[in-house]
């Protein structure tokens, strides 16, 4: 296990993100609301760099109450990185595929200490 | 003009500014993936890939020779900023909201005057992907086809073909095409064929799938005999037309898309085959581009049980019609991935993929394949991958390919 420094605390707002990378391994680390994630940055469809693309928050259906379908809205807590090759989407807090709950990229452990944010890669 | 920034609008009234673009970067993983698999081995020949060629539009137009025809084409594309005002609509998402970010962050990229900024966004791709030799296809001129006015079809596509066999193919050889007819005429089609066989970079000729006219129609008999003769290779490239009626009861994209590129093709071929044009023009290569592989084990089931019945509906075919698909040769992209790789296996085998498949990525489009995926199949021995990926277009558009010229990034 090898510590990587990410950022200083206070460094990333919410809705940053870094990509960090030792001994090959790429890993994308993000800051949303007050909490870090980090996730490898290899797309388990093709390989894409699976974190550097967009924040979306997920895409919901609203239908009415004789399920009808009224529009569609943006989730207002379920939110997904997004990987910029194909739109693979990830959601942020388990990385988990959107599409395929059952598959997740690798996650990593993300320590603050002395003030500086860091992310364990073995 | 290069723009310098971008500000991609995101859910939850976010916005992402973006500043910078860099092809190299953006598929770093595909070189990667590229040294890791060792595709300096082999030549990799991509045999569908595409450009924006309305970047380049105001170039296209100067070689327009009706000169009422280019006053209003440039004066439309001027007042509506691009090239819609000469080219049929078409309604898409292709980008997904931004997700894909390289279509709205393609015009941030910076080149250098070394080159044609169109060759230079090729070859940069390219050599992520390690790909030696590329197909180059339109993009929105996919759906010219559907223009109501034939005559600008014609001209458009000869302005287009001459802009590509004048200003990009001869500057690099590692740029090949398959040069558009405009099918909508076949006095025109056949002139076309025959005004650019043998022009550098030109490796056969491409019809759009999109569009309502019947590929057995008697007049283009003498452009098929001339093709076949010249031993270059005709192609049916597919895409959608949301307008048509069929697609138009569909409210989203992914089904227009998912089903609109392979019934274009579907239908042609249904009429290539049942009307026997494999007997008629056995040496005439076809290629069937852009609509996956899944359909065609489709089509061969369909056809052949009908086949057995009535068979006096096609007394010149001799055999069922899947064994006349056999033959026919198809590319890979969009590669549809089931989670049993055992249905995979079956189209593989079906279509004689080993000798009639060819790799293509249809990058920079939003569906791309990269070459791992057909390098990391577990079923092709590494004869048929390389087959796959180079050695079957090399032997279908007789590219002599002595060395590797992606290069390394």
């Amino acid at each position: 296990m090898t510590e990587v420094f990410v950022a200083k605390t206070g460094e990333m707002a919410s809705g940053d993100r870094r990509i960090v990378s030792h001994a090959g391994v790429e890993v994308g680390v993000f800051y949303w609301e007050d909490t870090y994630y980090a996730y490898s940055n290899i797309c388990l469809h093709q390989g894409g760099p699976a974190c550097e693309g967009l924040l979306m928050h997920q895409v919901q259906d609203v239908l009415r109450p004789d399920r009808s379908f009224k529009q569609q809205k943006f989730s207002e807590t379920e939110i997904n990185f997004v990987c910029p090759w194909h739109g693979y989407e990830y959601d942020l807090k388990t990385g988990r595929v959107v599409a395929d709950p059952a598959r997740r990229l690798k996650s990593f452990p993300v320590h603050i200490r002395d003030g500086n944010v860091h992310v364990d890669i073995n | 003009m290069t723009k310098t920034n971008f500000n991609i609008p995101l859910s939850g009234d976010r916005s992402m500014p973006i500043e910078g673009f860099d092809t190299s970067l953006h598929l770093k993983h595909a070189a990667d993936q590229a040294k890791a698999r060792g595709f300096d081995r082999f030549p990799i020949i991509d045999v569908d890939s595409h450009h924006y060629e309305t970047e380049s539009f105001s170039e296209i137009l100067e070689y327009l020779d009706d000169p009422v025809l280019q006053q209003l084409a440039k004066t439309a594309s001027a007042s509506r900023h691009g090239a819609f005002g000469m080219l049929p609509g078409n309604i898409g998402y292709q980008d997904m909201g931004g997700r894909v970010a390289r279509y709205p962050l393609r015009q941030l990229e910076k080149t250098g005057p070394e080159a044609h900024r169109d060759i230079t966004l090729t070859k940069r791709w390219m050599d992520a992907l390690a790909v030696d030799i590329a197909i180059l296809f339109p993009t929105p001129m996919l759906n010219l086809g559907l223009h109501p006015q034939i005559e600008i079809e014609v001209a458009l596509s000869r302005a287009y073909n001459r802009w590509l066999t004048e200003k990009i193919l001869p500057n690099d050889p590692r740029l090949r095409s398959m040069l558009y007819l405009p099918f909508n005429d076949p006095q025109a089609t056949y002139e076309m064929a025959k005004e650019f066989a043998g022009k550098p970079g030109v490796l056969g000729f491409m019809v759009t799938a999109t569009r309502n006219r019947a590929v057995h129609n008697d007049a283009y008999m003498k452009t098929y005999a001339f093709l076949e003769e010249a031993g270059l290779p005709l192609g049916f490239h597919a895409s959608y037309n949301w307008n048509d009626q069929t697609m138009a009861m569909m409210n989203k994209f992914l089904s227009v898309h998912a089903l609109g590129f392979a019934i274009s093709n579907m239908v042609h071929l249904t009429n290539w085959v049942i009307n026997a044009l494999p007997v008629r023009f056995p040496k005439l290569k076809v290629i069937w581009i852009e609509s996956g592989l899944a359909w065609i084990p489709f089509l061969m089931q369909r056809l052949d049980h009908e086949y057995y019945m009535r068979k006096s509906e096609v007394p010149s075919l001799t055999r069922p019609p899947s064994d006349y698909m056999r033959e026919m040769f198809y590319t890979s992209q969009p590669m549809e991935r089931p989670n049993d790789i055992r249905e995979l296996e079956q189209t593989f085998r079906m279509i004689n993929a080993p000798t009639q498949l060819m790799y293509s990525s249809d990058y920079p489009h939003w569906d791309f394949d990269v070459p791992s995926v057909i390098y990391d199949l577990p079923f092709l021995s590494e004869e048929d991958k390389r087959a796959i990926l180079g050695g079957n277009a090399a032997r279908v558009f007789n590219i002599d390919i002595k060395e590797k010229l992606a290069k390394s990034i």
